[in-house]
């Protein structure tokens, strides 16, 4: 289907060709939908600071991130525990837990609308509806006193405005699509009846079931063993596919990074260090971090007994951590300056590519 | 019952290279229900499984949870009292053994659990934690206690100056290490490490993993190395099992098994491990096993694998793999699998084609490694860093 046929709003600077599915949504859900692209980029995050205040003092989980999901991107953030990485996507939601967090700074775009701005009301609207979630858990991010069909249509209902009759429909359907066997009859189940495997299925039917822009799975499959990881991960990436949809993927597994992302962001200490292509970033890292994770793995290809490269230390405590490379006091690699200054992410390999490393930049002391 | 080749009267006779033997092991456990507690069901985490670990190896149990890999790991140190079979310990039957005997045993073989946050007493100090069990086996009293102590926080890369801290003041990798200090305490031959490394985060785990190796060696330790994830068995482990609803399916030296597994339930796991590389990651295909692992009370009859296996499918649903339990035989040298259809799985490259082509590609580049051999990747110089930071140098006058 050619693209002005459906029609582009006039906030939309440019005309954008609609890919079969994106036209056949358009059609389907008419015009109150209107234009798939409303802005450049699906999510736009600029500045992005999310700071917990705790009686310990400020604890700076995220600070001066920014970073850019396009429309049916997948984009990873990878990192350790206490990164960040949680954080920024819950910051995305405004879903961080206020007291004690709070985003202080940044903006965050949202397919042109600023999510900071938005009403309490317009917030929970986006939420569910525009952007879908996959969490670590299924257990406890379900209710276990509600049944399945029940919690499914509680989302439809609520922002599609679906009638009772439509909305079972709709979640029967949806069932069918992450692959429950017998849908119909599992309506009237709980979240009990289900393994950990069915229960994230039924997680990403919630997720689907609007028909989000932007999925955000945090650590979707990391309570799951690791035959039914490769199933949930599968389904996620078809489904993406299938809807054009875009994931911000946040894992801690650079596989499940190498398999499902186009780009990666890698974060340390609240900050991204290095981001680039999926290539990029697993072919040429330009930062003794993304190095030292790389390193850690121990790899199928490995021999027995092979010492791993290690990353000695603890990342640091986000109370006031230095005005200085924040990976420095564990890198091997480190001189004065990145103990005095930080350096900024700048380009590297590409104009996408960037790091955050005085030794890597052009010029520095590790080529 | 079908036919299974653990089903022995005799036992095999003891080989001296073996330090412990596990023959015919079952670990079974009640379903109760109802006022009366009556018994509806056994749960058969251990269903028959035989196997050895020989002296100063060590050998990885993988699978997924639920499989018995746990179960098997703290029968053969008998924290759980197996149901039948029997499992020895340089000869000797730990399942005959009464409490005195049995503690003396224990000196011998240590256990280092997954959670160290749950498995050290919050109440209790580093150094108190420690010196237990020098105490309950009494191996030394004062200051050669409190000196032994010492030395054993330093063996595993603890100061011993946190003695008198408490689990909580520690992160998780240090807590790790302390629950190791606690089982090399007694001096054991043996220590099942019942997946150390899961609740870490990656560069912590390659931190305890170092030290799994490096005692390994300094101690002529033995390990059972008990875990889900592939690649670190792989990376750790002389031979490896792997298990699949209470049986072992495979055992075999990690280069012969990884490169072309027997039983299509491992390449199966093989195939669904994700790789760090993102050229293997798009050249792998994926078999994706139906449905989730049938449940241990009432395993399938034949193979336990025969309702998700992708090769029972391909080759037209043969007979035997509904009838008959295939015990593990020979592929070759100490591989074994128990597969029926072991020689058929061994002409596909399903689950490690894209494994063939996973190069060594280590995250610190060649030149980096090599300043750092040189020595001089700290060393500053002003010049160099005027060029790494011409920016920073130009804005902030250094006087």
């Amino acid at each position: 289907m050619p693209s002005d046929s459906a029609g582009t709003g006039a906030d939309s600077p440019t005309i954008i060709e609609l890919s079969p599915e994106e036209a056949r949504r358009v059609d389907a859900e008419g015009s109150a939908v209107g234009p798939e692209r409303k802005a450049d980029k699906l999510l736009q995050v600029r500045g992005l600071s999310t700071h917990f205040f705790t009686p310990d003092g400020v604890v700076q989980a995220v600070d001066d991130v920014s970073f850019d999901v396009d429309y049916g991107e997948t984009l990873g953030l990878v990192g350790e525990s206490g990164c960040g990485k949680s954080v920024t996507a819950l910051s995305v939601a405004r879903l961080v837990p206020n007291p004690p967090g709070r985003i202080i700074a940044g903006e965050i775009l949202f397919d042109g609308v600023n999510v900071l701005k938005l009403s309490d009301d317009n917030m929970r609207r986006l939420r569910g509806k525009e952007i879908g979630f996959i969490f670590q858990d299924p257990l406890t991010s379900l209710n276990p006193t509600l049944t399945i069909g029940y919690q499914i249509a509680e989302t439809v209902r609520e922002h599609l405005g679906l009638s009772r009759k439509a909305a079972e429909d709709r979640v029967v359907e949806l069932l069918a699509k992450v692959g429950i066997p017998r849908p119909k009859e599992r309506l009237k189940d709980y979240p009990f009846h289900f393994s950990g495997g069915m229960r994230q299925r039924v997680m990403i039917a919630i997720a689907l079931s609007c028909d989000p822009k932007l999925i955000l799975a945090d650590e979707p499959t990391t309570a799951l063993d690791v035959t039914i990881q490769a199933q949930i991960l599968e389904l996620i990436q078809r489904l993406s596919d299938e809807f054009h949809t875009a994931v911000l993927m946040i894992t801690h597994d650079l596989g499940i990074a190498a398999g499902m992302c186009d780009r990666v962001n890698v974060m340390y200490a609240g900050r991204i260090v290095e981001t680039g292509t999926v290539d990029q970033l697993f072919e040429e890292p330009k930062m003794p971090y993304s190095w030292g994770l790389l390193d850690s793995l121990p790899r199928i290809d490995d021999l027995r007994g092979d010492r791993l490269r290690t990353i000695e230390g603890l990342p640091p405590l986000l109370i006031s951590p230095p005005d200085a490379c924040r990976f420095a006091p564990r890198c091997s690699f480190a001189r004065d300056i990145c103990r005095t200054d930080e350096p900024e992410l700048t380009s590297r390999t590409t104009e996408d590519h960037l790091a955050r490393c005085w030794g890597t930049e052009p010029g520095g002391w590790i080529s | 019952m079908t036919a299974t080749a653990g089903a022995r009267t005799t036992l095999r006779p003891h080989d001296p290279d073996n330090l412990v033997e596990v023959d015919d092991l079952k670990v079974h456990f009640p379903i109760r229900s109802g006022l009366f507690k009556t018994v509806k069901g056994t749960v058969k985490a251990v269903d028959g499984v035989t196997f050895e670990v020989r002296r100063g190896e060590t050998l990885g149990l993988v699978g997924e949870s639920g499989c018995g890999k746990s179960t098997i790991g703290r029968a053969m140190i008998r924290l759980r009292e197996p149901t039948a079979g029997t499992v020895r310990f340089d000869g000797v039957d730990l399942t005959s053994l009464k409490s005195g005997a049995l503690r003396r045993m224990r000196r011998r073989m240590q256990i280092i659990f997954q959670d160290p946050y749950g498995s050290l007493d919050p109440r209790m100090t580093v150094g108190s934690i420690v010196s237990e069990p020098i105490e309950t086996h009494r191996l030394a009293k004062g200051a050669a206690k409190k000196e032994r102590v010492a030395e054993l926080l330093r063996l595993v890369g603890l100061d011993p100056k946190y003695v008198k801290r408490y689990p909580h003041e520690f992160s998780g990798g240090q807590r790790q290490r302390i629950g190791v200090a606690r089982a090399l305490a007694v001096e054991p031959e043996f220590i099942v490490c019942d997946e150390p490394i899961s609740a870490l985060d990656v560069s912590i785990q390659a931190q305890v993993l170092n030290l799994l190796t490096d005692l390994r060696s300094r101690l002529g330790l033995t390990y059972l190395f008990v875990a889900h994830d592939l690649s670190v068995v792989k990376h750790i482990s002389d031979r490896v099992a792997v298990m699949y609803l209470g049986k072992v399916v495979e055992v075999g030296p990690p280069d012969q098994l990884y490169a072309a597994p027997g039983h299509p339930y491992t390449r199966a796991l093989l195939s669904a491990v994700p790789v760090p590389d993102p050229v293997s990651e798009r050249k792998r295909k994926r078999v994706i096993l139906k449905g989730d692992v049938p449940s241990p009370v009432n395993p399938p009859p034949g193979c336990r694998f025969h309702t998700r296996c992708w090769l029972y499918e391909r080759l037209g649903k043969p007979e035997n793999c509904r009838t008959i339990d295939p015990p593990l035989e020979t592929i070759d040298g100490q591989h074994r699998a128990a597969c029926h259809y072991a020689a058929e799985a061994l002409k596909t490259d399903v689950g490690v084609a894209h494994l063939e082509h996973v190069q060594v590609r280590r995250g610190t580049p060649d030149a980096a490694l090599a300043l750092l051999e040189a020595g001089k990747a700290d060393a500053v110089t002003e010049a160099e860093v005027a060029a790494a930071a011409p920016a920073a140098d130009t804005g902030a006058v250094v006087s």
